[in-house]
């Protein structure tokens, strides 16, 4: 057999392209060709989808697909995060049902992990699953679940052990979303827009197949969905525009861009848009003074070195180096990265930062930087809980003493209010 | 562009930093700080030939290695982590560079062997009481004389000028503004009416002089009137270079800083497992990791001859300049009282950080000279 190489998958996937691709294809037809050929999601198992590729190898097939302008399978949403999970821990029916479907963008998932009660603290959960008869019932609240009144499929966190100690009473299932004891109720936020969602589950049910790993074993399937989500897995970060080419496999691409990509449309904003620095200094004078001159040259200087410290990251992935501890800084980097630039963006604007929507700069855009930025310093694990991580796992500081893990959890203290 | 290291650079990393812990203790480093000279001949020669530093970007033409600013700033970021002292940047960042960037092939051939080879140590006289770090700011006057100039006036701050053999000196042509008519000169050490006067630098393990010119004769370095092109690249480089040394100390804080919190217990537990120890080390890292790829990034664009290195060389010597003064500041706090004392090593890169944060210019002189690049 042939060495597996750069140049080796760059001709196979080329000549498989060549023989395969068409535009006029429905999406979902398209799809499951480039499923079953195994060059839609390369790095996975031969036996799933797959072709056992080093993840290395994968931005090779991905700059092919984008050379012949072909389609590559669904991969934005929490949908990536449940077929990593489901190709950690699931069953094989769980992969028969689900991982086909999740390429092909027919269904549509959601993450049903925070609470009122636990947001940072995930593994707080108080949703109940009691097994009744051979199904699971679910009672409980959850909350900044994206997408939910959209999804399919719930991967789902809750307590089935209340005498167990708090991580080990938990178990995770795929819920049906779309059942009467399941109740969504979006959630509005400080900039207006409601990318979230608040579930409601009441008596829902999960058949038992639908478990994931065993009884009590749900914080580590827990941990698997989390790590892929602070890997930014999602997909949202490199997903384009879609094309404006005519052709059938566009337009539909294009319509599942615009439903998938709603909930996400003020996501650049959060990032502090530092791309519109240099232009709206331009635009207003602001670069004519000196004073604004140094806080641009600050939120430029962190930018650019946070970018280059990625690159620096990827770098040692690629030459097969264990990373640094470069890798684990992106996140709060972009928080401080953020505010910064939102302060520097009204700061630009002077007393038209006080306006909002068409009235206001940018016709709202840069008001909504500034609504938008407070999110980035909490989603996905707060500033504070990123920096507990990088203190304990890079610096290897001891962890603070806990009360909540030497007891049954039902007598760990939690939210009364919440 | 590519700005990892590959792993012959991470070998040779880790052998000068095993070298330098053992050649270079801090106790050598607070021997050598107290005396007026600031390093040592004989010493410094031991550690030169062992090594080859001052060679490493000399091209192989004049007697060096001829390695890129890559393996030149490995080496700087190393020494800063050590904070070596020893006449280095002085003799190769600035006066190796001033040479290689404005000197004729006689002059290189002259000049650049002793370098080399650790026999010369040199330096860049071009700050003045004024202050400015730019050449356009320089007064002191370049009368022709004879066979070549005569230098008057006064250069500040200079690095090891009190003990370089060679002065490598920013003047202008008398009648001249701006950056026009400047010209570089280099002045023996010894020459005559040359006054030299050791400073009192703050930062003792990196020491500064005062020379007075009074009818000094210079020889000049490159074409007359026309250094501001070479000088201004010299001043670019050793930003980038300056910046990877400071990283070097930065780091070291850093990772001295959470040794200490996890050896120091208070109410019963390590201050280490305290949040407010956590983040504020957290925080520290973050910092430093940012500074140090900028840093790295600007020597790799210097190695490419990347368009924009300018801009990025005050980018890095902004961040660095930042970065390295408040890492000091919380490496200091963290270590609490015995951190403010004379005996805790802490101190010698809390000052080695604030001379590197104003040499060169500080971070928003660099800010703005980065925007200067930017908002064209």
């Amino acid at each position: 057999m042939s060495e597996i190489n750069e140049a080796s998958v760059r001709a196979e996937v080329r000549a498989w392209l060549a023989a395969n691709w068409d535009p006029n294809l429905g999406l979902v037809e398209w799809r499951l060709k480039l499923a079953e050929s195994g060059w839609g999601n390369p790095h996975w198992p031969s036996r799933w989808y797959g072709r056992d590729l080093p993840v290395g190898l994968v931005p090779v097939v991905e700059e092919e697909l984008k050379a012949v302008g072909a389609i590559g399978v669904a991969k934005a949403g929490i949908r990536v995060l449940a077929a990593a999970t489901i190709l950690a821990h699931g069953t094989d029916m769980h992969k028969e049902k689900f991982l086909l479907r999740i390429m092909t963008g027919e269904d549509t998932w959601c993450q049903l992990f925070s609470e009122p009660g636990s947001g940072s603290d995930v593994a707080g959960a108080v949703t109940r699953a009691e097994k009744r008869g051979n199904q699971w019932v679910v009672n409980g609240q959850k909350v900044w679940t994206t997408s939910a009144h959209k999804a399919h499929w719930g991967l789902l966190l809750a307590r089935t052990d209340w005498d167990a100690v708090k991580h080990k009473g938990l178990s995770y299932f795929i819920i049906d979303m779309k059942q009467p004891g399941v109740d969504v109720h979006p959630l509005r936020q400080m900039n207006g827009h409601a990318s979230f969602n608040q579930v409601f589950m009441t008596d829902a049910l999960v058949e038992p197949e639908f478990l994931v790993a065993d009884v009590g074993d749900g914080w580590a399937v827990t941990t698997t969905t989390l790590m892929h989500e602070r890997r930014g897995a999602d997909g949202l970060r490199t997903w384009g525009q879609g094309s404006s080419r005519p052709e059938r496999a566009y337009a539909e691409e294009r319509e599942e861009i615009a439903t998938t990509m709603e909930p996400y449309k003020w996501y650049p904003q959060r990032a502090g848009r530092v791309d519109l620095i240099m232009p709206r200094a331009n635009e207003t004078g602001g670069i004519n003074d000196p004073v604004m001159r140094q806080e641009i040259a600050k939120v430029l200087t962190m930018s650019k070195a946070a970018e280059w410290t990625a690159r620096r990251a990827r770098t040692a992935q690629e030459q097969g180096r264990a990373q640094g501890p470069e890798g684990s800084l992106g996140k709060l980097a972009s928080s401080v990265i953020a505010r910064a630039a939102a302060r520097v963006h009204t700061a630009l604007s002077g007393a038209d930062a006080m306006l909002t929507g068409d009235d206001s700069p940018m016709n709202g855009l840069i008001a909504e930087i500034f609504v938008s930025v407070p999110a980035t310093s909490i989603a996905g694990g707060t500033d504070e809980i990123q920096r507990n991580i990088i203190a304990e796992r890079v610096l290897k500081m001891p962890k603070e003493p806990r009360e909540d893990t030497d007891r049954p959890f039902r007598d760990v203290p939690r939210n009364t209010v919440s | 562009m590519k700005f990892s290291f590959s792993s012959e650079q991470e070998e040779f990393r880790s052998n000068l930093r095993r070298f330098l812990a053992e050649r270079s203790p801090t106790k050598e480093v607070r021997r050598l700080m107290e005396t007026d000279a600031g390093w040592e001949r004989d010493g410094w020669r031991a550690i030169n030939t062992e090594l080859g530093l001052t060679a490493i970007r000399i091209p192989e033409a004049y007697g060096g290695h001829g390695f890129g600013f890559g393996e030149q700033c490995i080496v700087l970021e190393e020494m800063g982590r050590a904070v070596v002292c020893a006449p280095f940047f002085s003799t190769t960042v600035l006066a190796a560079g001033a040479i290689l960037n404005a000197g004729t092939e006689a002059e290189k051939q002259a000049l650049l062997p002793g370098i080399a080879a650790g026999d010369t140590v040199a330096t860049l006289a071009w700050v003045e009481a004024n202050g400015r770090w730019d050449g356009a700011g320089t007064t002191m006057l370049a009368t022709p004389s004879g066979d070549g100039y005569r230098l008057d006036g006064q250069k500040t701050n200079v690095i090891d000028g009190h003990t370089a053999d060679v002065i490598v000196v920013l003047a202008r042509t008398p009648g001249s503004r701006g950056d026009a008519g400047l010209s570089l000169f280099t002045v023996s050490g010894d020459a005559k009416g040359l006054s030299r006067r050791s400073l009192k630098a703050m930062d003792p393990t990196r020491k500064l002089a005062r020379l007075t010119f009074d009818g000094v004769h210079a020889t000049p370095l490159g074409p007359a009137g026309g250094a501001a092109a070479a000088f201004e690249r010299t001043m670019v480089e050793a930003a980038v270079c300056l910046s990877n040394e400071m990283v070097g100390g930065a780091e070291r804080l850093r990772e001295d800083s959470v040794a200490y919190a996890l050896l120091r217990v208070q109410f019963g537990r390590q201050i280490a497992s305290f949040q407010s120890m956590k983040h504020k080390a957290a925080d520290m890292l973050m910092e430093v990791e940012l500074a140090k790829s900028a840093a790295y990034y600007a020597a790799a664009a210097l190695d490419d001859g990347d368009a924009d290195v300018a801009a990025t060389a005050s980018l890095a010597k902004a961040g660095a300049s930042d970065t390295y003064i408040q890492t000091a500041v919380h490496a200091v706090q963290i270590h609490g009282g015995i951190g403010f004392t004379w005996d805790n090593d802490t101190h010698l890169w809390f000052k080695r950080a604030k001379s590197s944060e104003v040499l060169l210019g500080d971070a928003g002189y660099h800010r703005e000279l980065m925007m200067r690049h930017w908002a064209a």
